[in-house]
């Protein structure tokens, strides 16, 4: 299974694509990382506007944890879309080049053949989620140090001691890999149905994406949807970012991403198993 | 006759409270004055609705006469704003004001004469301040503050080694808060689905508790802390 | 000999078209097996069975003396294919993806190794190139280089000279031949060049509309009995009277090319001395006794032959 899941890394990573997210990552980080050093301070005036009036608040507020929290709050909401640019094209693009017939007839299982591919997507996606990690946080924390985080919720902003920051950020980036990888399982299983990688990517990011503005809206019709929306789930990363930390809420949710991605992987098997194979 | 007697024996009554209060302060203003500086450690936790803080460990400088820091190392220290701090010394005022006898009252189980200080000074933010001093240490025990653009605010104060220095092992400052509220859909949070039962009592206020570990009495505090 | 392919009642449906109809055959070991079929005959749904590209309907196939239901792995192991045409790996290099075929088929092949595979089917000298860069016919070439690269016992082959030249070609019809009777290799081919599975093939088998017209060898099928005769002389009607007097007449008729006779392949000389003899002038005498003519016959493209015959 290693050998074939090699091969399938050897082949992601030798596609152009798959090096577009890495750009659009770095780019990101970068751009936020100079606008705050650039104008951070006005930005810290802007979100600390509410409680500013009442309190004064001495010490590095613009620190590395901070712009790395905010570079995550950006990119976790777009890094799903990325995802999804690899993920879609892990079967439909082969298919798509012809190429897939000549792997079905290999000595190789398809359930064995489809694993790989998809252990392959989510490694890509742990690579994604350790340049984003070594680029935003070193990066951040080079620029601009470090110093107490400061985390903005919609009823109340939560100050957390430096000294017990960085242990969040690593729990953070279990849970986010966790989430992404379930947005891959999604592209995963729409790729087994298709025999062109465009179909899948904009299937698999039009449910993101409808999905994550179900989950925004405060609207009590929707909110009912809410517990059942795998991007509702995602956005708990941040629960670490509490205090105290919810453990059981974000266990729960990460149990869910689980459930999502088992379920998904299995459909994605299961149908391929039973294909026809006629590209 | 009658009259005249019960009025001139309440006015002896009150002009002897009077002094006995204003010798009571005096005692508590002697034992501060002993302070030219001091460098504190301590612990600072911040209670607000809508602030949660970790308690932290901080460093409070203070200087003769009323220089005062709270500053937490490589960190963000959280205060309430407007002439309002944690510093005992403040409580007093600086310029000239009335004092009314309040009666007693049992702070922690501490018996306290109730002073009341009404500045004279119109300019002055302070309103009324309520005094519970402790006799026996010569200390203020809780303070209750009435300020013009603060609203009310109080602090109760324990004591234990430095009580000879009228300094506090555990200050707890309540204050007034204001209303927080942003839009979900801005930050992006996690639905756990619960509706929040909204206290609006708690709402309103919040308090600074800091607990000393230990004092650097005169010492010498160095100007740019107070930058 | 053995048989290699044993393939029994196969069917396959899609929707309401009944692709593959209870298709039967078996390929000897060691043979060339050509299979032959109009568009649409219902070919590459059988080679895509045979290769578990899809699930038959109906029906068993045995390879190697294996069920390949229940052996697949261990049977596509001694497998090769080319299906269709051979899609490889455009951003990589022609060694990578030999390199990668040959990992999939459970062998690691040293640097030096593939190059002989590449060199083989003549790619080593391209072997650094990206096969975007590659003609249709190079990677005609490369496709079977990764076939044949880890050594199987059965080769399939669905048009593998595809895009070729008439020098590819020839050099894919030697190789076949090469695997065949050097190395004892079964291979299973299927190919719209009638001429080139005539020359190549032991055996064939002619599907139409999903099911079997014919099996067997070619030499027993290509009948000898059976051959077509097109005949033009300077006087086709006094020839035709000729003809008609005497036995030549019982298959003689007339069409827009000549006239057209049908004998044996051992007559054909005594035709000529006679018509000579008779003081006809024959401007040509061809023997139309070929795959593509048998193929055509059985096939519904019998148009073709009334065109060609009326």
């Amino acid at each position: 299974m290693w050998t074939l899941t090699r091969l399938e890394l050897f082949k992601i990573f030798k596609k152009p694509r798959t090096y577009i997210a890495f750009a659009a990552i770095g780019l990101i980080i970068a751009l936020i990382q100079l606008a705050m050093k650039a104008d951070g301070e006005s930005y810290m005036e802007f979100m600390l506007q509410n409680i500013n009036a009442a309190f004064d608040i001495e010490g590095k507020k613009l620190n590395g944890y901070f712009v790395f929290y905010l570079i995550l709050h950006t990119l976790l909401v777009h890094i799903p879309l990325l995802i999804c640019l690899v993920a879609g094209d892990v079967v439909a693009g082969e298919a798509n080049m012809g190429t897939l017939r000549l792997l079905v007839t290999k000595p190789v299982s398809r359930t064995q053949l489809m694993l790989s591919k998809f252990f392959a997507s989510g490694i890509y996606t742990l690579g994604l989620l350790t340049f984003m990690a070594v680029m935003g946080l070193l990066g951040s924390v080079a620029l601009f140090g470090v110093s107490d985080l400061m985390v903005q919720k919609s009823d109340q902003f939560i100050l957390l001691n430096s000294n017990d920051v960085l242990w969040r950020y690593v729990a953070a980036y279990g849970f986010a890999a966790l989430s992404m990888i379930t947005v891959a399982s999604i592209a995963f299983l729409f790729s087994v149905f298709a025999d062109n990688s465009i179909g899948p990517i904009v299937g698999a990011m039009s449910v993101v994406i409808v999905m994550t503005i179900l989950t925004t809206m405060d609207i009590p019709i929707f909110n009912v949807l809410k517990p059942y929306l795998f991007t509702n789930h995602m956005l708990n990363w941040k629960g670490f970012f509490d205090n105290p930390v919810d453990y059981r809420e974000v266990l729960k949710s990460a149990l869910i991403l689980l459930l999502h991605i088992v379920l998904f992987v299995s459909l994605a098997v299961w149908f391929f198993r039973k294909k026809d194979i006629l590209s | 006759m009658k009259m005249f007697f019960s009025f001139l024996l309440a006015f002896f009554f009150t002009t002897s409270f009077a002094q006995t209060e204003e010798a009571l302060l005096q005692k508590v203003k002697a034992k501060l004055e002993k302070v030219n500086d001091y460098e504190a450690t301590g612990k600072l936790k911040l209670d607000v609705s809508f602030i949660n803080a970790q308690e932290s460990d901080v460093t409070v400088y203070f200087k003769k006469p009323n220089k005062f820091k709270v500053k937490k190392a490589g960190g963000i220290s959280i205060l309430p704003k407007g002439g309002v701090s944690v510093n005992t010394a403040s409580l007093l005022p600086a310029g000239g004001y009335q004092t009314v006898p309040g009666g007693k009252a049992v702070v922690d189980g501490i018996t306290t004469t109730i002073v009341k200080l009404i500045p004279t000074d119109e300019s002055s933010d302070v309103v009324l301040s309520t005094l519970y001093v402790d006799e026996k240490d010569a200390v203020i025990r809780k303070a209750v503050v009435t300020t013009k653009e603060s609203g009310t605010y109080d602090v109760q104060m324990s004591y234990g080694k430095y009580t000879a220095w009228g300094l506090a092992d555990k200050v707890v400052f309540s204050f007034n808060t204001k209303d927080y509220k942003l839009p979900k859909g801005i930050t992006f949070e996690y639905d756990k689905g619960e509706k929040k039962v909204e206290d609006k009592n708690k709402n309103k206020r919040g308090t600074v508790t800091i607990t000393y570990a230990g004092y650097r009495i005169n010492k010498g505090v160095s100007e740019k802390v107070f930058e | 000999m053995a048989s290699i392919i044993e393939v029994k009642g196969l069917s396959k449906t899609f929707k309401d078209i009944k692709a593959v109809d209870g298709l039967s055959f078996s390929v000897s070991g060691g043979e060339v097996y050509g299979f032959l079929g109009q568009n649409g005959a219902g070919k590459s749904t059988t080679i895509r069975m045979l290769l578990t590209l899809i699930q038959p309907a109906a029906g068993s196939i045995s390879i190697l003396g294996k069920e390949l239901a229940h052996h697949r792995k261990e049977v596509l192991s001694n497998v090769g294919a080319i299906i269709e045409k051979p899609d490889l790996y455009k951003y990589l290099t022609a060694l990578e993806n030999l390199s990668m075929f040959a990992r999939l088929s459970g062998i690691h092949l040293t640097k030096k190794e593939l190059l002989q595979g590449l060199d083989r089917v003549g790619l080593a000298e391209r072997a650094e190139s990206k096969v975007k860069t590659f003609s249709q016919g190079m990677k005609q070439r490369l496709g079977i280089a990764c076939a044949l690269v880890h050594n199987p016992q059965l080769i399939i082959l669905d048009e593998p000279s595809n895009g070729l030249d008439p020098q590819g070609i020839a050099d894919v019809r030697n190789l076949i031949l090469s695997l065949s009777k050097n190395e004892g290799k079964t291979i299973f081919v299927s190919s719209h060049l009638l001429s080139e599975i005539e020359v190549m093939a032991d055996s064939m088998l002619i599907i139409d509309r999903g099911k079997k017209v014919a099996e067997g060898k070619v030499s027993d099928l290509l009948n000898p009995a059976d051959t077509l005769v097109l005949l033009e002389t300077d006087n086709d009607e006094r020839t035709i009277n000729f003809l008609a007097a005497t036995e030549w007449g019982k298959t003689v008729q007339q069409n827009g090319r000549g006239i057209v006779l049908k004998m044996h392949r051992r007559e054909i000389p005594s035709l000529n001395e006679d018509l000579v003899r008779q003081g006809i002038r024959v401007y040509s005498l061809r023997a139309k006794h070929s795959l593509e003519d048998y193929f055509l016959t059985l096939t519904t493209a019998n148009q073709h032959v009334d065109a060609y015959t009326a």
